[in-house]
């Protein structure tokens, strides 16, 4: 199964690299790892996504745990919560297409955020899975370029994930 | 106080009540040298090499409870001490290590003797630290120690550049009383409530079975196990590492258990339907294959690390707390409710368990006109009568001393378990001997593992190190060629030893005594020969039957009740 976890991290040299180290030595998947300031400087704040079965995911997190660095780990996949990722398309915007393209994007609420005579940067953000369904939409032979974030996400409700 | 980084690093030792540090000086931790040689309250021990500096820290660790401090340079000397910090970290032994690094500015040039070291030991650590400021140097040291020596002990590494050291550049000083960081708190205590819910388990169990690791050993735990399993009349058995938390001799211990455990001990582990597992990590030597694990037991589990809990074998019953108190609280509970194990039951497992316990498994050939390694260490028992520090290397001859010879006291078996580094014996026997100038320490080896740090003989010399060395000489990597002959049709491929020193004249050659002996009826009077010069170090070359295999056995992938007792004894 699919899990979203995010971490609260010292924001210390190195920290980084001990949850990533963690990951390939112990031979665990990581479908993606996204990490950045808090509003604290000290700490930093992580989301990953992984896939395992239940023991798996459970020592995953218990490993997480024992790390150092690491503050406080909450599984989003747990409790109700928003993931949101963002991704950048660059597509080949010309003849006919360039009409169609546009009108994808305004389905899928995307933003167009760079125009050339041939060619839109397209911003998206929701959840991997509706970013998913775009690219699927989307005629392959148009896509020059596609980025995205990663996942993050929060808990839905009143309660934090802080100290 | 006003202090230079050097000089902090030496303040820091003695605010943390070092007597020893093992070291090898270099170029980026000359200014901490030179700080060492103006005091004289750390005393430090000059290795030959880096590996021996990380084990005889270790050893000294191992034997007191304290942690081990190495002091070594950058670039090689930290490489070198990678083995070391590896071996302690598998059987979570707390170090402190410091190393020298090149100075900040020119970190990450390639400079000369640059590595990162904190990339390089990051996996095989608990922690570790680069310390690019002197103003955080002292608070780091501190920090270090606290995470090396609270919750599941294990190595630290504090990486220090050479200008943090700087002589000429002085702060104030203070060591902190206490430690506070918000990412680590190890646990206190166990749940109260999984605790009675283990004892309820416990008191209902027909069959129990307990099983225990080096956990209660670092844990301090041994008298808490000791009172436990006598006061439930269970039986019991330790791993490698947890060898000495109960006693030896003891007629409720089954001895060891695993690939090369007693009969007795795996058969019980097989048959038992409640598993009172403490601080003991279910390693794939212990378990075998993990399908046929007990397979019949509901499990409970202590253990001060929540992530060696159900790890590798489903846990029933968890309970995370440092085994010291979980074992306390189990047996006020006990008391407390003043209910007795079903006595019954226990009696006819009793019987089972003694009926396994009389094939004998650990038999072997007496009449052999070679000495066997069994008898070998039979007579160093004998010899030595169980008062000794024993410490060992990797192989045939560290399955035999675990086998036969009886340690009655935690801390006095010494090995490296987890990650089976050759070359550990000798350098742990020293710390060992330093920490108890007073005991007994002798090392069991082969001639192929001491062969990997022999020139630790120089140190033993140097600060003249007492040890009685008893090398099992059968001129083989013996487990090696045990595993070629059975598993690759005796094709010994690069297991055979050649061009053997003489052990004699090498031991000589570094100011010590050495013997050999060849024949059985010599043994005895040699070894109380050796053990009788008290202020030598005496290398005694045993050589030994060249063909014994360490019997019982559990195959690779093999369940406990699958075991091999002797070529001449197999079991259905």
């Amino acid at each position: 199964m699919r899990h979203i976890i995010s971490v609260l991290l010292e924001n210390e040299a190195g920290a980084l690299s001990r949850v990533a180290g963690l990951f390939s030595a112990r031979g665990y998947n990581i479908e993606s790892l996204i990490v950045a300031p808090t509003e604290d400087p000290s700490l930093s704040r992580m989301t990953l996504v992984t896939t395992g079965n239940e023991e798996i995911v459970e020592q995953i997190k218990k490993q997480l745990n024992k790390l150092i660095d690491v503050v406080k780990l909450l599984d989003l996949s747990e409790g109700p919560h928003i993931e949101r990722e963002l991704m950048m398309v660059k597509a080949r915007a010309m003849g006919p297409g360039r009409e169609e393209l546009k009108r994808l994007a305004d389905i899928f609420r995307a933003n167009i955020i760079d125009v050339t005579d041939t060619s839109y940067v397209i911003e998206l953000t929701g959840s991997s899975r509706k970013l998913d369904a775009f690219l699927r939409a989307t005629p392959k032979e148009l896509l020059v370029e596609v980025v995205r974030s990663g996942p993050s996400g929060i808990a839905r409700g009143p309660k934090g994930l802080g100290l | 106080m006003e202090l230079s980084g050097a000089e902090i690093v030496v303040q820091c030792l003695k605010d943390e009540g070092v007597e020893y540090v093992f070291g090898y000086p270099g170029g980026s931790v000359l200014h901490i040298y030179d700080a060492l040689f103006k005091q004289d309250a750390v005393k430090h021990i000059l290795v030959r090499h880096e590996q021996g500096a990380t084990h005889a820290a270790d050893g000294y660790a191992r034997s007191t409870g304290k942690p081990g401090v190495v002091l070594v340079t950058s670039g090689p000397g930290a490489t070198n001490a990678v083995t070391g910090i590896a071996t302690a970290h598998m059987d979570s032994i707390p170090l402190v290590v410091l190393t020298g690094q090149v100075p900040t500015p020119v970190i990450g040039s390639d400079a000369f003797q640059e590595v990162d070291t904190v990339g390089i030991t990051r996996p095989c650590v608990k922690h570790n630290f680069l310390v690019r400021d002197v103003r955080k140097l002292a608070e780091t040291i501190r920090k270090g120690f606290f995470i090396a020596t609270t919750g599941r002990p294990g190595p630290v590494v504090i990486d220090i550049p050479k200008d943090v050291t700087d002589p000429n550049i002085k702060i104030p000083y203070t060591y902190a009383e206490t430690v506070q960081m918000r990412s680590y708190n190890p646990t206190q205590r166990g749940h109260l409530g999984q605790i009675k819910r283990a004892v309820d388990t416990l008191l209902g169990a027909k069959r129990p079975m307990v099983y225990t690791g080096g956990g209660v050993i670092l844990g301090e735990a041994s008298a808490e196990l000791t009172d436990l399993v006598r006061h439930l009349g269970f039986p019991v058995t330790n791993t490698l590492m947890g060898l000495g938390a109960y006693p030896g001799t003891d007629r409720q211990f089954l001895g060891m258990l695993g690939m090369h455990g007693t009969y007795e001990a795996n058969m019980a582990m097989h048959e038992c339907d409640v598993l009172l597992a403490i601080g003991a990590r279910f390693d794939d030597r212990v378990t075998g294959k993990i399908q046929h694990f007990c397979p019949h037991a509901k499990i409970v589990h202590v253990d001060v690390d929540p992530s060696s809990i159900s790890k590798t074998v489903h846990v029933d019953i968890p309970i995370v707390g440092p085994v010291k108190a979980v074992l306390e609280d189990m047996l006020r509970v006990l008391k407390e409710q003043g209910s007795e194990p079903d006595r019954e039951a226990l009696a006819q497992w009793w019987a089972e368990i003694e009926g396994w316990r009389a094939m004998q498994c650990l038999r072997y050939d007496h009449s052999s006109s070679k000495i066997k390694p069994q008898f070998a260490v039979e007579t160093l028992y004998k010899v030595t009568q169980g008062n000794l520090y024993l410490t060992s290397d990797v192989g045939q001859h560290q399955m035999f001393a675990a086998q036969f010879y009886k340690f009655d006291e935690p801390r006095r078996w010494i090995n490296s378990g987890g990650l089976g580094t050759m070359g550990f014996g000798l350098p742990a026997a020293m710390g060992v001997k330093l920490a108890h100038p007073e005991a007994e320490v002798a090392c069991v080896s082969g001639e192929a593992s001491i062969l990997m740090c022999i020139q630790e003989l120089a140190t033993c010399r140097q600060y003249n190190l007492p040890l009685k060395i008893v090398l099992l000489n059968n001129g083989y990597m013996g487990m090696v060629r045990q595993w070629q002959e059975f598993f690759y049709g005796s094709r010994y491929s690069h297991s055979y030893v050649d061009a053997l020193p003489d052990f004699v004249k090498l031991a000589e050659s570094f100011g010590h005594v050495g013997m050999r002996v060849t024949e059985p009826d010599r043994l005895e009077g040699a070894m109380r020969e050796a053990f009788g010069m008290k202020d030598r170090l005496v290398f005694l070359d045993v050589v030994i039957d060249p063909t014994e295999n360490v019997y019982p056995m559990i195959a690779a992938g093999k369940g406990h009740h699958e075991m091999h007792l002797s070529p001449e004894r197999e079991l259905a």
